[in-house]
């Protein structure tokens, strides 16, 4: 686009022998030249400025050169949650990972709550059902209206503190409890012979998407039609759960055992970590559920009148005609939605739980280098930030539309 | 057809029959709306069920068997209110009773409040001037607002010219949360739309760092910027210079803000036709006059849901500030239910912080949404 370029000041511009004489700063192109060195030369000097201060202060804190060799010193703190092992030797480094893979995991399941609520939401909005509709309005204008730190903090301390204590536990089917220590999950235990079952899933899954590729091929050449959906659903459920059988139970559970103060075995989730993934999931559950009604409004009535005029049945014209199109409008704000559940999940220092933010809070505080933290959470947060976008460039110069 | 004036029914010649009573009225609707199918009713069950879990708890809970009065000793000024006051098994809002003061003025004495409350009057009386449409001097409001307000009230809540000064140690509460989301919206706006005519400008270097800034900046939480803005910044101001906290966070806030803002707006000088361009430039104008007089209007005009969004979003994330120490309005309720008075109350305190919050974000909101609706015209069944 050619804004400021031929946008003559004046109309002697057009005339060239006038042109020549313009004094310079009439001159559109040499003054783009002027205005940028001028704005490199502010900001150069601007920089120059902070680091000239930094340093002197350096000097005269006698505070050590910056270095990450900080991080192989011994932390000294300990983090409530790790995924990786750690002692008490432990180098802020190997925490810092550790929090960087809390933050990960914590996102990953809160992305999980927020898509398929959202999903559900987003789709009851748009029922004809009034009831449901407004429910699903109100559940998306009640959390969309409150800060999600307020939300955080109030299932953090509102609600899981709440919670009975271990000996009265809520418990479901005896196998699930949940009290103000956490929730106790099952933990399954893989035995001999586990890799064949996994390896049938992984060949039934292939099956499956050659016959579907067959299927398509032969419609498209003959115009028969295949029960892809039947015969696929049966073949990864019938296969597998043969050689389950035949291995005989290659997956052993560990219950949660109730112990004398609380529950020993299978799998804990702490209350700190449940309260975040259920915090941010609920929320984010709120705006995917806007992004798919948006994206299923902005396929116009006129795509599925006409699919109902050519005979399609309503599933097929949802399924082949409006989905498509809804997709290519709610997957990017759905990425940056993703992206916003890792940022979001920084608030976790606020209730506990140890993410990347709050290790590198206390690192921060224990070894009092400042600039080096900032550095290693912008350069976390920017490369996460820069995978998704760089994803999302790639999805979006496929799926746009291709006009003119 | 020359028998059709035999046929002894003529139209209009007898009254019309009612509409069945199935099709129309309450039942109608109702069979419309809720029980269309029997998965429709199914579904209709369980939104009855699911509202019949949670509306009657909570309105008992909330309302019902709720503690509103303070006791007659308290009243009469003989002892503190306590959790130990509320008995009936309810909502304890003594305790927001009895701190609404802390709530809402934070640390600010009692003998200046009234600078406070003058301050807000004079920004909801502008705030309304400037968004009802039967009042025209929309030009004199906008610069009152914009120019001569921000001064009165820094003058009015920090003191000078004959106030006695109060420190911003002593702001904090609802007062602080406005204050910080008023700033961030007041100069986010301006800064923002620089930065989106910087990211569309031919001049590349202007180009390159409008998008390294904004780039940068939503690429990082808010709250990591506010970390930097509080352990990072004094380490590069000039020996003895001492930002104060409040201004520090407001710098990491705006400039936070701005990048959200600079790309709503660009999303508004997108939808332009390039026609706009073309004639603004085929009339002779330069370049800021161009988008001074032709494009910006237009855009923000688009722009509007978007921009005010973002100021629900600003509002919002100003709830982070307690990590630097701040006590927002978030912070200070979270403290009071911490007291060892008031240990219990923290559902109580939350829901009514939520409540506040949720007036403010969903006026802002509502009001988005009329401008949408009032530029979106065509397309629509």
């Amino acid at each position: 686009m050619a804004l400021a370029k031929g946008a003559p000041e004046s109309g002697a511009a057009a005339d060239p022998v006038a042109s020549q004489a313009v004094v310079f700063w009439r001159d559109e192109r040499k003054r783009g030249i002027l205005a940028q060195v001028v704005v490199i030369a502010l900001l150069a000097g601007f920089f120059w400025f902070l680091l000239r201060n930094f340093l002197i202060k350096q000097e005269l804190s006698g505070a050590p050169p910056l270095s990450l060799y900080f991080l192989q010193d011994v932390a000294g703190f300990q983090l409530s949650f790790s995924l990786i092992p750690l002692t008490l030797d432990s180098p802020i480094g190997r925490l810092i990972a550790a929090g960087a893979l809390n933050t990960l995991l914590a996102a990953f399941f809160a992305g999980i709550i927020a898509t398929f609520l959202g999903l559900i939401v987003g789709i009851a909005r748009l029922s004809k059902n009034w009831l449901i509709s407004r429910i699903a309005a109100t559940y998306i204008e009640i959390i969309r209206n409150i800060p999600l730190l307020l939300q955080l903090v109030f299932w953090y301390g509102g609600v899981l503190t709440a919670l009975p204590k271990p000996k009265d536990s809520i418990s479901i089917l005896e196998m699930v409890f949940l009290n103000i220590k956490g929730l106790f999950l099952p933990m399954p235990i893989f035995q001999e012979g586990v890799g064949w079952f996994f390896m049938s899933i992984a060949v039934c899954i292939g099956l499956a998407i050659a016959i579907a590729r067959w299927a398509r091929n032969r419609q498209m050449a003959t115009g028969q039609q295949f029960p892809t959906v039947i015969v696929n659903t049966a073949v990864i459920i019938l296969l597998p759960s043969f050689v389950f059988v035949m291995l005989h139970d290659p997956i052993g559970w560990e219950y949660p055992i109730k112990g004398a103060f609380n529950f020993k075995g299978g799998l804990t989730v702490q209350p700190e970590m449940t309260a975040l993934i259920i915090g941010i999931g609920i929320s984010t559950a709120a705006y995917v559920a806007e992004i798919v009604r948006a994206g299923i409004n902005s396929v116009s009535h006129g795509q599925s009148e006409a699919a109902h005029a050519l005979g399609l049945k309503s599933s097929w014209t949802l399924r082949l005609v409006v989905l498509p199109q809804a997709l290519r409008v709610i997957i990017p704000p759905m990425i940056s939605q993703y992206l916003n559940v890792v940022k979001n999940s920084t608030l976790a220092g606020f209730i506990g739980y140890a993410d990347l933010f709050a290790v590198i809070g206390t690192s921060q505080n224990q070894t009092g280098r400042a600039v080096e933290c900032v550095i290693i959470l912008m350069v976390f947060y920017l490369t996460i930030s820069l995978i998704i976008s760089t994803v999302m460039n790639v999805y979006n110069k496929r799926a746009a539309l291709v006009e003119r | 057809m020359t028998d059709t004036t035999e046929n002894p029914i003529v139209p209009g010649t007898r009254p019309d029959l009612p509409p069945p009573v199935t099709e129309s009225g309450v039942i109608g609707w109702l069979r419309h709306n809720l029980f269309s199918s029997w998965w429709d009713t199914l579904l209709t069950l369980f939104a009855i069920y699911l509202v019949y879990l949670i509306l009657p708890p909570f309105i008992s809970w909330a309302f019902i068997n709720a503690d509103w009065q303070f006791l007659p000793a308290v009243e009469l000024g003989e002892k503190a209110p306590e959790y130990s006051d509320c008995t009936s098994g309810g909502a304890c809002w003594i305790f927001v009773r009895a701190r609404f003061g802390q709530f809402f003025y934070g640390f600010y004495p009692d003998a200046e409040r009234w600078r406070v409350n003058l301050v807000l009057i004079m920004l909801v009386g502008s705030i309304y001037g400037l968004l009802s449409e039967r009042i025209k001097q929309k030009k004199l409001i906008a610069w009152f607002f914009f120019a001569i307000f921000p001064i009165i009230a820094f003058l009015l809540l920090y003191g000078g010219l004959g106030l006695p000064v109060v420190p911003t140690q002593q702001w904090g509460g609802f007062m602080l949360t406005l204050t910080l989301a008023g700033i961030g919206i007041v100069f986010s706006l301006p800064l923002g739309i620089l930065l989106a005519l910087g990211r569309r400008s031919q001049l590349p270097i202007v180009h390159l760092l409008c998008v390294l800034f904004i780039e940068f900046a939503r690429g990082v939480p808010l709250i990591t910027i506010l970390f930097m803005a509080n352990v990072m910044l004094p380490l590069f101001l000039p020996q003895g210079v001492d930002f104060n906290i409040l201004l520090r966070v407001l710098i990491g806030v705006t400039l936070f803000a701005s990048a959200y803002m600079a790309e709503v707006i660009r999303g508004g000088l997108q939808a332009l036709p390039k026609g706009q361009y073309e004639g603004a430039m085929a009339m002779g104008l330069g370049y800021w006059s161009m988008m001074r007089l032709i494009i910006m209007p237009q855009a923000l005009r688009v722009a509007i849901p978007g921009i005010v969004n973002n100021f629900i979003s600003l509002t919002q994330d100003t709830t982070l500030v307690a990590i630097v120490g701040l006590y927002d309005f978030l912070n200070i309720v979270r403290a009071g239910s911490r007291d060892s008075n008031w240990i219990g109350t923290e559902i109580e305190g939350y829901v009514f912080c939520a409540f506040v919050y949720w007036v403010f974000c969903f006026a802002m909101s509502r009001y988005s949404m009329r401008i949408e609706r009032k530029l979106h015209t065509g397309h629509k069944r």
